[in-house]
């Protein structure tokens, strides 16, 4: 490479912001999948405003990627940017903020024109001022070089403008030495029928990479050596990809058709779009009339003999209420997927949050218990959604899947798992009659249970002799007609609720990570707060302290040994992206006190905050202070 | 199914038949062990006679019925059928049975619904089920007022009904269930009545075979809270010079040969009901269930008016559509098929891999990418 140095690095973050309109996420998207396939790990934040197409140039419209790639394991789509590539002024001033001292500024001096600077409020160009000088600024005329790059092709101006977010690409990709063959392969798919477009994307992409080889203003790139991985074929794989696939895979383990009824919602709308093109694994998907109709039609698909899925948000999860309370009370199959995001009302809708849970346990009607899970990380959707699967069919409940918009749309590296080695689903349709009338004829009773699941019989029209009627109304036990006995609604309302802790049964224990086996807090965290707990907990041990770590994938029920581990502790520390909610639980379950740390920026937790939050737990945790850990301000705190 | 066929087959003609040899089926096939607990007088209990008797004509495998229901006095319908049945949630049946619909042609599924249940609380499923065409059959038990909530006024009662949510009488227009149809592209519309066992079998027939959403309005007495309701249109002297009976390529008529009512294009070119001895003959419309522009058939559907001096009942609308579920299920099955057939584990292996993936050896290293160019 031209006799330029090249430096070694354990491991960068990397900011894309531009306009909505820049194509920030797919440049983002595109640079993380040659970071993946030069095996690296990584982890991937996307972070977008609501409006499609916020008014150019201003604050608002500011749409951003984040990557985090590094030769070791990587829990976190990382804190601090240590490279901001800012395609206008309001991409600048909007992440700046988040800059440590030191860190590279990548600018498109073409957008720095006194009417952008005057939007976002600048009274002086940042690039003059001096404003910017604790920082590494690269400003060149981003739009300009690849406007002149495509001088020779047949397009407009505007047309040519708009393949800038290549050139970054190139160039960052130079930087870093990635490769380019896979962005390559991509343009020439999604530009294949428009000839000068693909062109101008791979000259652009071309051109971003030969600048830098060639300007002095570039004197050296970086590598980043791959990550030591357990063996196997990877790929890099998003939330909402993994959700998809697991609920196809999952099907299939179970021996009954896929049928989805979804209404788009952010950020819960690309898995309906995924499962949409699975037609040929045989997945039916319908776009129905609305969240209630969605999570209609797959219940109704149930009860034909289907695996009914519906995805969503938590405003459609409060629609669909009452009819999961219905799946409740009809006892079929039901796999309902809440990508959460910021609320109340319509709240955040492309931001994180883990505010549904309580909504999940109980958001619906009368004593409604449903089975509830969530996976920890993108990757995890995958084995989440074939558990939400097994317990939907093994236990005919419906059963609450909480992923949320930091998952969704996250991605990281995935050792595709060998179908062979996912678990077995047993899954049995009633044929026959399951019990004898008094005068000796052979009859059926739709809710004569299973002693050991306590499910009761999936007997799906069209099977002779079965025929049978059920509804909302309370079901007599076994026969299941209806009945407004009191003590078999009593009876009813406690085998349903039996039914469901008895969910635990089928799940293993939680399993903790406490190397030392002395410490005095365990920090215990669900959903997609692993990552950031586990990088903080690693860190915290890194400077010495003693801290234990869990993760809850099941919520309801908890997993068998959860009291005990929660008593095990001094200290329960539970980061939450909510004010509270698994804590409530715990409390009220297990009279065990938990300390929350919580926050609620529709932003997953940064490492940082999390050592200091843990850091706090062990001081406090010790009556007498001790030094093994570094102290914390008490103005950092939070909640 | 051919696309070809799509939208010109029977409504039945994937659910099986009895075999041959088979015992032919009786009204006790179908009637459930259950007591049925309607009001004494309810219109109900003759609907529900009538479909137990009907059922055996078609023939059907009684476990390929499936009944599904909203909530409301009517809904209980399913409860006393001996088939099988979903008792569901207030309005939702029509998206329940959608999703039944859609993933098993092998059943003849009937949606049992109310005016509240369908045209207030249901009403967004109602016109989405007609607009896609579902082979569903619905049944709209219109007593035009609440029953199982005591007596408050519904979407299709009279404007200023006295009901105890409206002391001074209701201020809002109601639906013309029929018309409502029509304007959400249904492909079959037909209206009877609950007393009129003959009429409403060959309408529940002609529905049964229609291939698509069948919405099937049946005037029913509420003999608690809204009796008489239709009495104008049950009594022996004034039902024959009210109903204007709907029958396919005939001029639509009420009344005796004496005193015969025609259905006739004005100048404006709307509709009316005259005397027959007035009629210009070359404005005495006939009725078409079949033309495709519904124009005339909802021209008919307006011909009622609050004090029901004439009333249409029979098919307005009979015209072969694609049905959503038969295009739903031929995209997956061409998908399958043109995929190579059934998913084999590797297609699955393939599916998860993507077009790009990396392969890490026992020593940690990084081996070959595959890149596939898409």
């Amino acid at each position: 490479m031209s006799g330029k140095q090249v430096k070694q690095l354990d491991r960068v973050v990397i900011r894309f912001a531009g306009d909505s309109g820049d194509g920030m996420q797919l440049t983002g998207a595109r640079f993380t999948s040659d970071t993946a396939l030069l095996g690296n790990d990584l982890s991937t934040l996307p972070n977008f405003p609501a409006e499609i197409r916020a008014p150019q140039g201003t604050l608002p419209g500011v749409s951003s990627f984040q990557l985090h790639f590094a030769d070791h394991d990587v829990l976190t789509p990382g804190d601090a940017p240590d490279v901001l590539v800012a395609m206008n002024p309001a991409a600048l001033k909007a992440n700046l903020r988040d800059l440590p001292r030191g860190a590279t500024v990548i600018v498109d001096t073409d957008e720095f024109s006194k009417r952008n600077l005057a939007k976002v409020g600048y009274a002086a160009n940042p690039l003059e001022d001096g404003s910017l000088e604790s920082f590494h600024v690269h400003a060149l005329g981003l739009t300009s070089i690849t406007v002149a790059a495509l001088v020779d092709l047949d397009l407009t101006r505007k047309e040519k403008e708009r393949a800038k977010n290549m050139f970054a690409l190139g160039l960052l990709s130079w930087m870093y030495h990635r490769p380019t063959d896979g962005t390559e392969s991509f343009l020439h798919a999604k530009f294949g029928r428009s000839p000068e477009l693909l062109a101008a994307n791979l000259t652009a992409l071309h051109a971003g990479w030969n600048y830098g080889e060639t300007t002095e203003d570039f004197a050296v790139s970086y590598e980043v050596a791959p990550a030591p991985m357990p063996s196997g074929l990877y790929r890099n794989i998003t939330g909402n990809t993994a959700l998809a696939y697991g609920l196809v895979v999952g099907a299939r383990r179970a021996g009954r058709p896929l049928v989805l009824g979804s209404y788009p919602i952010t950020p819960a709308s690309d898995v309906l779009h995924t499962l949409s093109g699975l037609k040929r694994f045989g997945v039916t998907t319908m776009q129905c009339e609305d969240e209630i109709a969605g999570v209609g039609a797959a219940l109704g698909a149930s009860f034909g003999g289907a695996v009914g899925v519906t995805t969503t948000s938590g405003p459609g999860v409060a629609l669909k209420s009452e009819t999961i309370g219905l799946a409740v009370s009809l006892e079929l199959p039901l796999v309902v997927c809440d990508i959460q995001r910021g609320g109340p009302s319509t709240g955040l809708p492309t931001k994180t949050e883990q505010s549904d849970l309580l909504q999940a346990m109980f958001g619906r009607n009368g004593e409604a218990p449903v089975a509830v899970v969530a996976p920890c990380s993108p990757a995890d959707n995958f084995t989440m959604a074939l558990e939400a699967v097994r317990i939907a069919t093994t236990y005919r409940t419906p059963v609450l899947l909480l992923s949320d918009g930091y998952l969704a749309n996250g991605s990281e590296p995935w050792r595709i798992p060998a179908l062979a080695d996912l678990p077995e689903m047993h899954v049995q349709l009633a044929t026959e009659p399951n019990t004898i009338t008094g005068d000796g004829v052979p009859a059926f009773q739709p809710y004569l249970r299973d002693p050991q699941t306590l499910a009761r019989p999936w007997a799906v029209p069209g099977t002779p002799d079965l025929e049978h009627r059920i509804g909302g109304i309370e079901k007599a036990d076994g026969t299941g007609n209806i009945s407004y006995d009191p003590d078999n609604h009593d009876r009813m309302v406690h085998l349903r609720q039996a039914k469901i802790d008895g969910i635990a049964a089928s799940i293993g224990d939680l399993e903790v990570d406490d190397p030392t086996g002395d410490a005095d807090v365990l920090v215990l965290g669900w959903g997609s707060t692993y990552g950031p707990i586990t990088a903080a907990v690693r860190a915290v041990r890194a400077r010495g302290g003693t801290v234990a770590r869990a993760h809850l994938r099941h919520l309801n029920p908890f997993p068998a040994n959860t009291e005990k581990v929660l008593r095990g502790y001094r200290t329960v520390l539970v980061p939450e992206m909510n004010l509270g909610q698994l804590g409530l639980l715990l409390r009220a379950k297990f009279l065990v006190d938990v300390t929350g740390y919580n926050q609620v920026r529709g932003l997953p937790f940064s490492t940082s905050e999390l050592i200091e939050a843990i850091s706090t737990a062990i001081a406090a945790s010790q009556p007498a202070a001790t030094d093994s850990v570094a102290p914390v301000a008490p103005e950092q705190e939070a909640s | 199914m051919t696309t070809q066929a799509i939208g010109h087959t029977h409504g039945l003609a994937q659910v099986p038949l009895l075999e041959p040899g088979e015992p032919k089926q009786t009204k006790k096939d179908f009637t459930s062990d259950q007591e049925v607990r309607w009001c004494p007088g309810c219109g109900d209990y003759a609907v529900l006679a009538t479909m137990q008797g009907f059922l055996p004509e078609l023939g059907l495998k009684r476990e390929n019925i499936v009944f599904i229901s909203g909530i409301g006095c009517s809904s209980r319908f399913p409860y006393y059928m001996n088939t099988y049945g979903v008792h569901s949630i207030h309005g939702r049946a029509p998206a329940i049975a959608t999703g039944l619909a859609v993933s098993r042609p092998d059943l003849s599924i009937w949606v049992i619904t109310g005016d509240g249940d369908a045209l207030s609380i249901g009403g967004n499923h109602l016109i989405h089920a007609l607009r896609r065409n579902v082979n569903l059959k619905i049944l709209l038990f219109n007593n035009r007022i609440y029953g199982l909530t005591k007596g408050q006024y519904s979407p299709t009662s009279e404007v200023g009904k006295v009901t105890k949510s409206t002391p001074l009488g209701s201020v809002d227009t109601p639906f013309n269930p029929v018309s409502l149809a029509l304007g959400a592209e249904a492909s079959f519309v037909a209206r009877t009545l609950d007393s009129d066992r003959k009429h409403l079998s060959e309408v529940l027939r002609r529905a049964a075979e229609h291939r698509g959403t069948a919405l099937v309005e049946i005037y029913q007495n509420c003999p608690i809270f809204n009796d008489g309701a239709f009495a104008v249109l049950k009594d022996p002297e004034q039902a024959p010079m009210r109903l204007l009976r709907l029958t396919d390529g005939e001029p639509i008529t009420a009344g005796t040969d004496a005193e015969e009512s025609v259905v006739v294009r004005t100048d404006a070119g709307s509709l009316e009901v005259v005397p027959r001895a007035e009629a210009d003959p070359s404005r005495i419309i006939r009725h078409d269930p079949h033309a495709t522009d519904p124009s005339q058939q909802f021209a008919i559907a307006r011909l009622d008016g609050p004090s029901m001096a004439h009333v249409p009942v029979g098919i307005f609308r009979d015209v072969a559509r694609p049905t959503y579920d038969d295009l739903v299920r031929a995209q997956v099955d061409d998908a399958v098929s043109s995929g190579g057939g059934t998913p084999t584990d590797d297609d699955i292996a393939a599916l998860l891999a993507g077009p790009d993936t990396w392969t890490v050896s026992d020593r940690g290293a990084v081996g070959e990418h595959q890149t596939a160019r898409a």
